[in-house]
């Protein structure tokens, strides 16, 4: 996240991600996971400088923001809502869910105190819920930021949400 | 991404142990082979385990013994160091010693119906998985990489690499089942001027990893498949559409592809024939719908990932309009070994209906979960007790998800149908993706169908009503069976719901969104019979009680 | 060309052809709502499935093309039973405030209900999900508690008018229709056009304007008095007033496409302040000098106004000249009038210096 969450740092970023994927429509997707990555959601803003970038008509059609917006609320890896410092997915998919995942998603919440896609009022957390990350095999499974824990049971979450500052 | 176990060892030897079994000596059987197995060498390669509940009374003990499937009984102690010495080290099957097919009854009849066996070492889709370095082009190579490619280009029109699959008789593995032969034949015969090929790695299917497996440890047979399906069906360019979450994957593939790249194995005028093939890595960005191959295609095309109407397929209307070849990774992994040895060798695998292998995960209340590759036709009750070792905490078995979320639930008393297509379709189960969930007689059911519709109400693309609502509906009557507040009419109400899903959905999503409902009430209609009537649910997980509001909001979308 | 048959039926059409399409041709209707003919199909609200041939499931007829020999069945029982489901899941997710909406109590989703049997009270959603009237626009009334997602009027905004101004978010149960980045219409470009109104097929998207007028009693189709384009539009009459303008598929020029001034703008008809007779300024009357500010009007006859008219153009003409007078006619105005005035400036007063508000 280090991009600047100024009116040019938008439209550098969106530069950037223009510059990097085209403009043709089978680049939107790629450019909104880079401004996703970048931010940790996607800004209301960004996608207006995305837009001024692609004025011109893609394919057929001419994208508005809307388009984007759309996109970004269709795909659940890419948010619109500003996030935590760390966010923490929690797999809710049935074979995570088997093998304990409810009780870990119980003990998640009173941790955390946040429910499905809270962020917490210190900016520190954000609880999201996955479906199946295909890690089943070592279910439950809870991903925080980049590394992923499998096996997690509700003794062992206090430590490992320890490790996030 | 964790590294994955693939469970590999070179035979299995299960020793039937109940009580009858007990009663005739398998005790002193169990002790005698392991003993013996140690005293050749051969604890690292061999796996010793039991197995209960096989029928065949007058066979006990018996003895089976894998991969070759082959039953060996009643066996005595004493048999123990010759089974040991011929079978598992010299690799010769004791003839005289195997009960005749014909005497395999009861829970074991399986066996018998059996054809093709499939040594450990011999494994097809994951020949080379945790062999070689991923990441070294060289190393596919040594192992027989791009020879199937060479051999394409060099010496088979496109009609004979598609009449070579036809022979193989190799069906999709993304779920359908579909002949791969087949549809290769309908994209060849489309005329177009410009046509893709796509590899669907979305896999997004709860349970399902065996495509990452794949991906990650033998990227260049997906990026050889490729090239040979682009020849055979004369595309020039292709995408991997690969699911966003596999980072790993994602970074492996990429690498693959700049190496073939720089070998003149993928671009321009591939090894120095007419032949091109562009490669390009489309990654998901979390939708389960985008795996469905209309889903997909508006995907890369910068859309949401919105089935369309079909027909038409994509074989004639595909990615921009042009005809477009979609398979599945594991389908793909299957051609570079076909064409380099041929059809014929293919159809020695599996059962005649379902030729190959198939790649399985294998998870839930088991001792060991993982990745493994057999023949197709094993049954479930085979899995479990070989590959899974075994019900976790000795807790009895309950029902099976075969194929993911979408799949069908199996009871304990359909464990032995045979998993391939042909015989899943018969007892109406879906073979799907080869997700293997495994619950535990501690699994609620209702409570699994209800985890699974939560899935499919949000993971639906929204674009049709029988699924948008229809999920939804569902849902919110499973959370008032959870909650003890429904009548038994609520089962009318939710086959009601599943029939219009199955009828009436654009796409698969929909209309396998069913099929967990419809299968709770076929095999465990008294289980959910009795959150209703008793106000109880036999396991204890549901709640019974209204725990918190069940209104839902819209929530806003964004924030500035 | 194909041919098929569409229940009993021998059809043809052209290829391409939907097979809703090929059985209109052939007289035959089938319940649609997420179809329109102006907009590219879209397959959604499945209310339009048929039996075809060969095939296991009912198809969607409005995204399925015609095929040489396909056998069609468009109405039996189990199709019947199969709109019943459809419409009772979107009742399920429509709910109705119960405010007057100027629609005669119907549209096309309740048309359908009630055409199938359906007991609305039971099946309509029991709560709202969204705010009433939750967009600011001054034309568009939006109440999304009785959307279907049939996305007709995206298409309608993107196809039709090209602004692009709707379009869907999120997915699943949570799918929803909104404007631009989730903001207000007028913020995502929207022009006022009420195209996606005219589309809308169960007044989640209304006209603010027309809501507790209840309706109309007669329809005058006429043609719009604005601009040289010669919109078709119909005047929706109550008790000799114009309460709303619809258009309609069949106009030659326009179909179903209206602007804002078209659709909207017809509230100066009943405006109180619309002059109905001529009015001149009392100074110019009574001879005297200009005062400041110009002093007041007075109602006159028509001929003291236009004779007052033609001496001052009398006067300026002669005294400064043909060119300084010009002459800017109006698309209110008939042809033979506009006609006229072209002769009027060019012959009565000698001047080229004549235009037209349509032609901008
Ligand atoms: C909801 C849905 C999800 C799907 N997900 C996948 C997937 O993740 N991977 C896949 O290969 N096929 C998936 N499919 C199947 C594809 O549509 C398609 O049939 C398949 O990619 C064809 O490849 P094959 O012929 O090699 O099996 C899915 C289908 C549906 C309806
Ligand atoms: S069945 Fe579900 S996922 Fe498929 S098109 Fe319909 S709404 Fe979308
Ligand atoms: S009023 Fe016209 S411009 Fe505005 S949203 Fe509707 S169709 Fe689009
Ligand atoms: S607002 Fe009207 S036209 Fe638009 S999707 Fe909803 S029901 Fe259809
Ligand atoms: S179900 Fe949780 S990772 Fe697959
Ligand atoms: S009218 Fe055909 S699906 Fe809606």
């Amino acid at each position: 996240m280090s991009a600047h969450t100024t009116d040019n740092g938008y439209k550098e970023m969106a530069r950037l991600a223009i510059e990097k994927h085209g403009t043709s429509p089978d680049a939107l997707i790629p450019i909104l996971l880079e401004v996703n990555q970048e931010y940790g959601y996607i800004p209301v803003k960004a996608l207006t400088e995305i837009k001024k970038h692609l004025n011109a008509p893609v394919g057929d059609r001419l994208i508005q923001e809307g388009h984007l917006f759309s996109l970004a609320s269709f795909y659940h890896m890419l948010s619109l809502k500003a996030r935590g410092r760390h966010i923490v997915l929690f797999c809710e998919s049935a074979p995570c869910h088997v093998t304990g995942g409810r009780a870990v998603w119980q003990a998640l919440q009173e941790q955390l105190s946040l429910s499905a896609g809270e962020t917490s009022p210190d900016g520190k957390w954000s609880l999201v819920t996955t479906s199946c990350l295909g890690a089943c095999g070592v279910g439950p499974v809870v991903v925080i930021d980049e590394d992923m824990y499998g096996n997690v049971t509700p003794e062992r979450l206090p430590e490992i949400l320890s490790r996030y500052e | 991404m964790m590294e994955v176990k693939v469970i590999n060892k070179r035979a299995l030897v299960l020793v039937s142990d109940d009580s009858e079994s007990r009663r005739l000596g398998s005790q002193e059987l169990l002790q005698a082979l392991r003993t013996e197995i140690d005293r050749c060498g051969l604890a690292n390669e061999v796996d010793l385990n039991t197995i209960v509940d096989v029928g065949a009374k007058n066979l006990l003990p018996l003895v089976i013994i894998y991969p070759e499937a082959v039953v060996y009984g009643p066996v005595h102690p004493a048999d123990a160091g010759r089974i040991v010495k011929e079978h598992l080290s010299q690799g010769r099957v004791i003839e005289e010693m195997i009960v005749p097919k014909h005497q395999l009854t009861g829970r074991i009849a399986w066996l018998a119906a059996r054809s093709g066996a499939l040594p450990a070492a011999q494994r097809i889709v994951l020949e080379r998985a945790g062999r070689i370095d991923p990441e070294s082009i060289e190393d596919y190579i040594i192992y027989d990489g791009y020879q199937a490619l060479t051999k394409a280009l060099t010496q088979m029109t496109p009609a004979q690499v598609i009449e070579e699959l036809t022979i193989s008789g190799l069906q999709g593995r993304g779920g359908a089942g579909f002949p791969t032969g087949k549809k290769w034949e309908i994209v060849a015969s489309t005329s177009g001027s410009k046509k893709y090929v796509i590899c669907n790695a979305d896999e997004s299917e709860p349970g399902t990893y065996k495509d990452r497996v794949i991906l990650e440890s033998d990227p260049h047979s997906i990026v050889e498949a490729m090239a040979l399906a682009a020849y055979a069906i004369g595309a020039d360019e292709g995408f991997i559409y690969i699911r966003g979450e596999y980072q790993l994957a994602q970074q492996r593939f990429q690498k693959a592809i700049e190496q073939a790249q720089a070998l003149g194995l993928l671009g321009e005028h591939i090894l120095g024939t007419d032949f091109s093939f562009h490669l390009h890595i489309h990654s998901g960005a979390g939708a389960y719908v985008c795996g469905e191959e209309t889903a997909l295609i508006e995907s890369i095309e910068g859309k949401r990932g919105e089935p369309r109407s079909r027909p038409p397929y994509p074989t004639t209307h595909g990615l921009w309009g042009c005809p477009t070849l979609v398979n599945n990774v594991e389908t793909l992994a299957n051609v570079p070994p076909i064409l380099r040895r041929s059809g014929e060798w293919y159809k020695k695998f599996g059962t005649p209906s379902s030729p190959g292998t198939k790649v399985y995960t294998i998870f839930g209340n088991v001792n060991l979960t993982g990745v493994f590759e057999v023949p197709m036709g094993i049954t479930l009750r085979e899995a479990i007790s070989i590959y899974a070792k075994g019900m976790k905490n000795g807790a009895a078995f309950k029902l099976a998800q075969t194929g993911g979320s979408s799949g069908s639930l199996i009871p304990a008393s359909l464990q032995d149908t045979p998993l391939d297509f042909a015989a899943t379709r018969k007892a109406g189960v879906s073979l799907g993706s080869g997700a293997l969930l495994i619950a535990d007689e501690n699994t609620c059911v209702v409570d699994l169908v209800k985890v699974l519709l939560n899935f499919f109400r949000f993971e639906s693309c929204g674009k049709c009503t029988p699924c948008r609502i229809g999920t939804q509906r569902s849902y919110e009557i499973l959370t008032r069976i959870t909650q003890g507040q429904a009548e038994l009419d609520a089962l009318d109400e939710l086959l009601k719901l599943a029939d219009q899903m199955v009828r009436l959905s654009n796409c698969g999503l929909g209309q396998t969104a069913a099929v967990p409902i419809r299968d709770m009430l076929k095999h465990f209609r008294t289980e959910v019979e009795a959150h209703i009537q008793l106000g109880v649910c036999p396991t204890g997980v549901c709640p019974m009680r209204v725990e918190a509001p069940a209104a839902e909001e819209m929530q806003p979308l964004a924030s500035a | 060309m194909i041919t098929l048959k569409i229940d009993g039926k021998t059809v043809e059409v052209p290829e391409n052809t939907t097979v809703l399409r090929a059985a209109e041709a052939a007289g035959i209707t089938i319940p649609t709502l997420c179809d329109h003919p102006d907009l590219t199909p879209y397959g959604g609200c499945r209310l339009c499935v048929v039996e075809v041939k060969g095939y296991r499931l009912p198809m969607a007829s409005c995204a399925l093309p015609v095929s040489q020999d396909m056998e069609v069945i468009t109405e039996n029982p189990a199709l019947a039973e199969a709109r019943r489901g459809i419409l009772e899941l979107l009742l399920s997710d429509y709910y109705d405030q119960g405010y007057e909406d100027g629609l005669g109590g119907s549209n096309e989703l309740l048309h359908w209900a009630e055409h199938y049997h359906i007991d609305l009270e039971q099946a309509m959603a029991k709560q709202p999900r969204y705010r009433v009237d939750s967009d600011p626009n001054p034309f568009v009334w939006v109440d999304m508690n009785k959307c279907i997602l049939c996305t007709r009027c995206i298409r309608a905004c993107a196809d039709v008018q090209g602004r692009f101004v709707w379009s869907l978010a999120a997915r699943g149960a949570h799918t929803q229709v909104v404007a631009g980045a989730g903001t207000t219409m007028l913020d995502a470009r929207c022009e006022s056009c009420g195209a996606c109104v005219a589309y809308c097929p169960t007044g989640a998207l209304n006209n603010k304007m027309s809501l507790h007028l209840g309706a109309a009693d007669r329809k005058v189709t006429t043609t719009c008095t604005y601009c040289g384009v010669g919109c078709q539009l119909e005047l929706n009459v109550k008790d000799d007033k114009v309460i709303r303008v619809t258009s309609n598929s069949d106009a030659a020029v326009n179909g179903m496409r209206l602007c804002v001034k078209g659709r909207y703008g017809y509230d100066f008809i009943h405006h109180p302040d619309r002059l109905t007779q001529p009015q001149v300024r009392k100074y110019l009357l009574d001879g005297t000098p200009r005062p400041p500010g110009r002093g007041e009007w007075v109602t006159v006859d028509w001929d003291t106004a236009l004779d007052l008219t033609a001496a001052k153009l009398s006067a300026c003409r002669d005294i400064y000249g043909s060119n300084s007078l010009g002459i800017l006619c109006s698309a209110k105005c008939l042809n033979e009038e506009n006609y006229l005035f072209n002769k009027f400036a060019r012959q009565v007063i000698g001047t080229n210096n004549i235009d037209h508000c349509a032609r901008l």
